[in-house]
């Protein structure tokens, strides 16, 4: 029981307890607080893994997005562009042709216009040739009726024809 | 800077209480019993002088029975045997009825001898207030641990709570800065082995410096078998590189190995010696200059002085309490290395 000498008694019971304690907490503590300690903390670590995983393919879907939609944009814009300038060359091709059209419509109508002129003119010739007859032969009917005129007419035109 | 604050007030309050020392005797023993668990001593040495190294001895060494205070001591079993009178099973109290005398046996300084042969071996396994104190911390150690385990068991895969929150963070240190880098890929084995040892050592530093309760990591059966449980470990688990590295150290000429074996034994049996100095001298030591302290209270018999022991008296107790827990640390740690060092895969000198 001094200061600097161990007791066998002290030492003996030191031994058992401490034994006894040891095995003890290591059944019924230890062990479950341990393994529960360790099986939380693998939790947290794939839970964590599982996030940077998540977060990674977050990021990628967004950029996979956003070159969708930039990729889609620009298809828009170029499907925009080209169905402009089909419109405009739509227009213009409208325009030129109708205005060809027209031309050769008005000058067709010139033509015909033409054409009915001289047949008009033809027409109006005859016309004009058969009512001359009609009056010079009505003229000529009238004019022969009297007899001394007639053999005037006959004399005269003799004449005429003599001197010709 | 504290330091020299508290050296200053203590200066101060000493010159002054020796201009108005012995003034109020009475008072300054109540100031005193407020605080200590020496008021029994006081009080029996009040009239004679005061016993200092007697008074400092009798609360550090082991007795049998516990004495609280003055006259209130709970008598223990005294488990003795010899191999003339055989197994012998009595109470404390019998030693304290009869003056130290009971049937055959005497008692002289907490020694028990046989009144019939002075020389006889007397196997002394009394449960003494040592003993007794281990036997509750063992039992306060399980309550707590198995309340903790509970606590993981009820809150599976959930934050911790209550008394599991407390001790997790003190239990994943040890883990994971005490028995993980020192003993290293195969540290699991080795952890409730180093957990049990941390929380024994830190609970009964601390029973220690609770006023009448036993100085039981300051005595050197305790801090011996300790020593030796790690030893036996460590030299249990060694590899064969741990031994060789004794029986035939590296890049040692031959004719110089005897000198090297003299050399690495004492090595071998320095560690448990260190272990077991260290962690006993470091708490006895504390204890005498906690209970120096106290004992001026009843070398002056002051007001001033009890002021100024209270004041630094608190102070060392906060450092005692630092000493606790550093102690169970540093004694986790070098078993740990220890252990680490002789289970370490063979590497490049």
């Amino acid at each position: 029981m001094e200061l600097l000498t161990p007791g066998i008694g002290l030492i003996a019971w030191q031994l058992l307890i401490f034994l006894a304690l040891f095995f003890v907490l290591r059944k019924f503590a230890w062990k479950g607080i341990l393994s529960a300690l360790k099986s939380r903390e693998e939790e947290i670590d794939s839970a964590l893994r599982m996030a940077e995983e998540t977060r990674a393919e977050m990021a990628k879907l967004k950029s996979d997005n956003e070159k969708l939609i930039a990729e889609a944009r620009a298809e828009r814009d170029a499907l925009i562009k080209e169905a402009k300038m089909t419109s405009s060359r739509m227009v213009e091709e409208a325009k030129s042709k109708a205005s060809q059209e027209a031309g050769k419509i008005l000058e067709d109508a010139r033509e015909a216009i033409a054409q009915e002129r001289i047949t008009m003119v033809d027409s109006l010739r005859k016309e004009v040739g058969s009512l001359a007859i009609d009056i010079a032969e009505k003229v000529i009917k009238k004019e022969l009726s009297d007899k001394g005129a007639q053999t005037k007419l006959v004399s005269e035109l003799m004449s005429e024809a003599k001197l010709n | 800077m504290f330091k020299k604050l508290l050296l200053t007030v203590l200066l101060s309050v000493f010159s002054i209480s020796f201009l108005s020392a012995q003034h109020d005797e009475e008072a300054s023993h109540e100031v005193v019993s407020g605080n200590e668990d020496f008021v029994e001593r006081h009080e029996e040495h009040a009239e004679e002088a005061f016993d200092m190294g007697g008074m400092i001895m009798h609360h550090i060494l082991d007795e049998h029975g516990w004495e609280f205070a003055h006259g209130f001591k709970i008598p223990l079993p005294i488990i003795v045997y010899t191999a003339q009178n055989g197994l012998d099973i009595f109470s404390s109290a019998r030693f304290d009825e009869n003056n130290g005398e009971y049937g055959d046996y005497v008692m002289h300084h907490e020694k028990i001898s046989l009144k019939s042969d002075h020389h006889a071996t007397v196997w002394d396994f009394s449960i003494t207030k040592n003993v007794a104190s281990l036997l509750l911390s063992a039992v306060i150690l399980i309550l707590i641990f198995t309340a903790v385990a509970k606590g993981y068991k009820k809150n599976a895969g959930k934050a911790p709570s209550g008394i599991q929150s407390f001790f997790e963070p003190v239990i994943t240190t040890i883990r994971d800065e005490v028995v993980k880098p020192s003993i290293g890929p195969k540290y699991e084995a080795y952890l409730p082995y180093m957990l049990t040892l941390f929380f024994f050592i830190l609970i009964n530093n601390l029973i220690g410096l609770t006023p009448g309760a036993a100085n039981l990591t300051g005595n050197i059966a305790v801090t011996l078998v300790l020593a030796l449980i790690t030893f036996v470990m460590v030299h249990f688990k060694a590899n064969k590189n741990y031994w060789m590295h004794i029986v035939k150290p590296p890049g040692v000429p031959g004719w110089l190995l005897p000198l090297f074996w003299i050399i690495e034994i004492i090595g071998v049996l320095m560690k448990p010696a260190s272990l077991t100095i260290r962690l006993f001298a470091n708490i006895t030591g504390g204890h005498i200059i906690l209970l120096s302290f106290i004992g001026l209270v009843f070398m002056f018999k002051s007001y001033a002085v009890g002021g100024g022991v209270w004041a630094i008296g608190t102070f060392m107790s906060l450092i005692e309490i630092l000493v606790a827990f550093i102690q169970a640390y540093i004694f986790t740690l070098l078993s740990s290395m220890y252990i680490g060092g002789a289970i370490e895969e063979h590497h490049d000198h």
